[in-house]
């Protein structure tokens, strides 16, 4: 699982990711949270990083602007050669539609809306006809092991299944990079290393991920860890020792699945 | 994100909460049949009303004691009494445009036959007045010229008083007292039902108003005077020959004012129709105030709709929508609820007005302006009050929705 992807389709003379002097800060009242404090960094094509950090040192911030859910208060982000920070809201929907795919530790799926309407949901934004945004999204569950499951609601499925309906919307628009914040942190470990695995075939496939986690046994999965502190970089450094997620799933004691269920 | 998705979400979202848009809809549906209902009834009474007054025939007058006054509407009827017999004989004599005049008296009453009694009008009028009304007689025949001439003690029931009184047997040439004065029952008229003030207008009895004056009101002088002109078109020349007339016979100066009033079908008309056209317009703004609070209900319910759903927006929003993709789609969903309620507003607004037709015996007229209103209304209410909450939930950040507990 160390296979550097093709080198870039787009962005061929830079970073997918390139960021500058980040900072966000949060007016609470009479006090100013600095929960982003200069953060500098680049992800090239085909990476597969881990930030992690205690909690409150801005991850999620982070993962937001990066998302563009969020916007900052100073810095630059350029992502494949646009300056994501000079965008309007519109056009920012239509990053998030056409480049970004977030996977959230909660899931948010919509309820009472079955796993393959889920999936479609990116799709409904661009123009596209009904049979193909079908096959795309049915090809999304395939890739995620639940093309049998998607006319289940999202209460019927595990916490696993939901969050692999989840990956699926994320991966449903071909993005440039797929983000996920704490995407294992509401799942049994078991559940964490199978969701890992399937990040790892991904990224194997060529899909840029950066990922959330205080585990560091999940961040063991990825390439590159990087640890922020009180809004700041405070180690960026490659994972000499990238485990195996398939292999290691293979070790671990089999539970049934009415066991997962319960756990999720 | 295509029109036809948009619906389909929206139908969704809507029979997620089958009650509560129900009940959201049912201020529409109310108001809507509300407005239907009250100008079908308005409309309906407008143009009976029309229809009574062209039914006394497009060619009468009528002349009333007393002077005209401002906007050719009377106020306190017969103040002053200057219309006598000789000047109905003289009008009949004198003006070639009147075809038929008859004086008119009335006098109220107790009409007994045998040991049944019925309170009634008596209307004294000439041996013409079926002419000038175009009102025939069912059995039995109308009093004569003779009988005017004599005071006769002879009268003509109504079709209402005739039932009344005379339950099984035939009325004609039995006796009824009117008052002290026994009558003997030549004819029968012809049935013609309510007229627009949902006066019944065979509650009458007619007897020459020779005998109405002389033996029942004791009275020297004529309530009016109704005319026919020869025809339509003579109208206003036999209004003018009677103005002349009477002004001579009166003996005006020149310039003073009429001492009577002549009062044309057309008069009439208006008079009536403004009424009723004020009592539609009355009728439709009490119901469209339901429809506005049918609106208000649905923007209530929106606003609690967006704030129920923000983490829904949040998601849609992380996935690509613009703001524009969300404010559609509460605007839809607005719409949508409002266009059922409108619809439905619509079927139960027609058939209430059937209904009321049907059971109260009201006319009622439907007309598709007032349906083409009511539903262009309840559309533009639902984009109106369903603006406000789209516009909300489109203007929201998508981290704060996704974070909206
Ligand atoms: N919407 C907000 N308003 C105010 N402060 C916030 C908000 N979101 C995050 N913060 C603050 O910013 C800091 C970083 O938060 P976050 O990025 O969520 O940390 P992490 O994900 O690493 O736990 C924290 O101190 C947090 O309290
Ligand atoms: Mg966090």
């Amino acid at each position: 699982m160390t296979t550097r992807p093709p080198e870039g389709q787009a962005g061929r003379n830079g970073a997918l990711i390139r960021i500058e002097h980040l900072a966000k800060t949060y007016a609470l009242g009479e006090v100013d949270v600095h929960a982003l404090r200069g953060v500098s960094l680049e992800v090239e094509r085909g990476e597969f990083v881990a930030i992690m950090g205690a909690s409150g040192s801005g991850k999620s911030t982070f993962m937001n602007i990066i998302g563009c859910l969020d916007t900052p208060t100073k810095g630059d982000y350029v992502l494949e050669d646009i300056d994501v920070s000079k965008l309007t809201r519109d056009e920012l929907a239509i990053i998030r539609n056409q480049k970004i795919g977030f996977v959230f530790q909660g899931f948010n799926l919509l309820s009472r809306t079955s796993a393959l309407e889920n999936v479609e949901l990116p799709l409904l934004y661009c123009a596209m006809s009904n049979k193909d945004r079908h096959d795309r999204a049915v090809a999304a569950l395939q890739r995620v092991g639940l093309a049998d499951r998607m006319h289940h609601f999202p209460n019927q499925l595990s916490g696993g299944q939901q969050q692999r309906v989840a990956i699926a919307r994320a991966l449903v628009n071909d993005p440039s990079i797929v983000l996920a914040d704490e995407p294992t942190g509401n799942l049994d470990s078991r559940t964490s290393v199978e969701v890992m695995g399937i990040l790892q075939e991904l990224n194997a496939n060529g899909i840029t991920i950066i990922m959330v986690t205080h585990e560091p046994d999940i961040a063991q999965f990825t390439k590159r860890q990087i640890v922020f502190r009180d809004g700041k970089v405070r180690s960026d450094k490659l994972n000499p020792a990238q485990r195996n997620a398939a292999e290691v799933l293979k070790e671990m004691p089999m539970v049934d699945d009415d066991e997962e269920e319960a756990a999720a | 994100m295509k029109t036809l998705n948009i619906l389909r979400s929206a139908f969704r979202a809507l029979r997620r909460n089958k009650m509560r848009s129900f009940l959201t809809m049912l201020g529409i549906i109310i108001g809507v049949a509300a407005v239907i209902a009250m100008l079908a009834i308005g409309q309906g009474a407008e143009y009976s009303v029309k229809q009574q007054i062209s039914a006394l025939g497009t060619n009468v007058l009528i002349i009333f004691p007393g002077s005209q006054q401002q906007g050719g509407i009377r106020v306190g009827a017969g103040s002053v009494t200057t219309l006598t017999e000789e000047d109905a004989i003289a009008i009949a004599k004198e003006c070639p445009a009147v075809a038929y005049v008859s004086p008119g008296a009335r006098s109220g009453g107790q009409a007994i036959a045998g040991n049944l009694n019925w309170g009634t009008s008596i209307e004294g009028t000439g041996a013409d007045y079926l002419e000038i009304r175009s009102w025939p007689v069912e059995y039995g025949e109308f009093y004569t010229e003779q009988d005017v001439k004599a005071a006769a003690k002879v009268c003509v029931l109504g079709a209402t008083v005739a039932e009344n009184l005379f339950p099984e047997s035939s009325p004609i040439g039995q006796t009824v007292r009117l008052r002290n004065m026994p009558a003997r029952v030549v004819g029968v008229l012809s049935k013609k039902g309510q007229n627009a003030m949902g006066m019944d207008q065979d509650d009458v009895i007619l007897a020459p108003y020779t005998t109405v004056l002389r033996r029942l009101s004791h009275s020297p002088y004529l309530r009016q005077v109704i005319v026919s002109a020869t025809s339509p078109a003579t109208i206003n020349e036999a209004q003018r020959q009677i103005t002349e007339l009477l002004r001579m016979r009166h003996k005006i100066a020149s310039y003073d004012a009429d001492d009577f009033t002549i009062r044309n079908q057309s008069d009439l008309a208006a008079t009536a129709t403004a009424t009723t056209e004020i009592l539609t317009i009355l009728l439709a703004s009490i119901a469209s105030v339901s429809l506005l609070v049918g609106g208000i209900g649905i923007m209530n319910i929106m606003l609690v709709s967006v704030t129920e759903r923000t983490r829904e927006i949040g998601i849609r929003m992380s996935v690509g929508a613009r703001g524009r993709d969300i404010l559609t789609q509460f605007l839809i969903e607005a719409l949508v609820l409002s266009l059922l309620g409108g619809l439905l507003g619509i079927a139960l607004g027609v058939g209430g007005s059937l209904a009321i037709s049907g059971f109260a015996k009201w006319p009622t007229i439907i007309t598709a302006f007032s349906i083409i209103l009511s539903f262009g209304f309840s559309i533009a209410i639902g984009i109106f009050f369903g603006f406000y909450p789209a516009r909300k939930a489109a203007m929201l950040n998508p981290i704060d929705a996704l974070r909206y507990e």
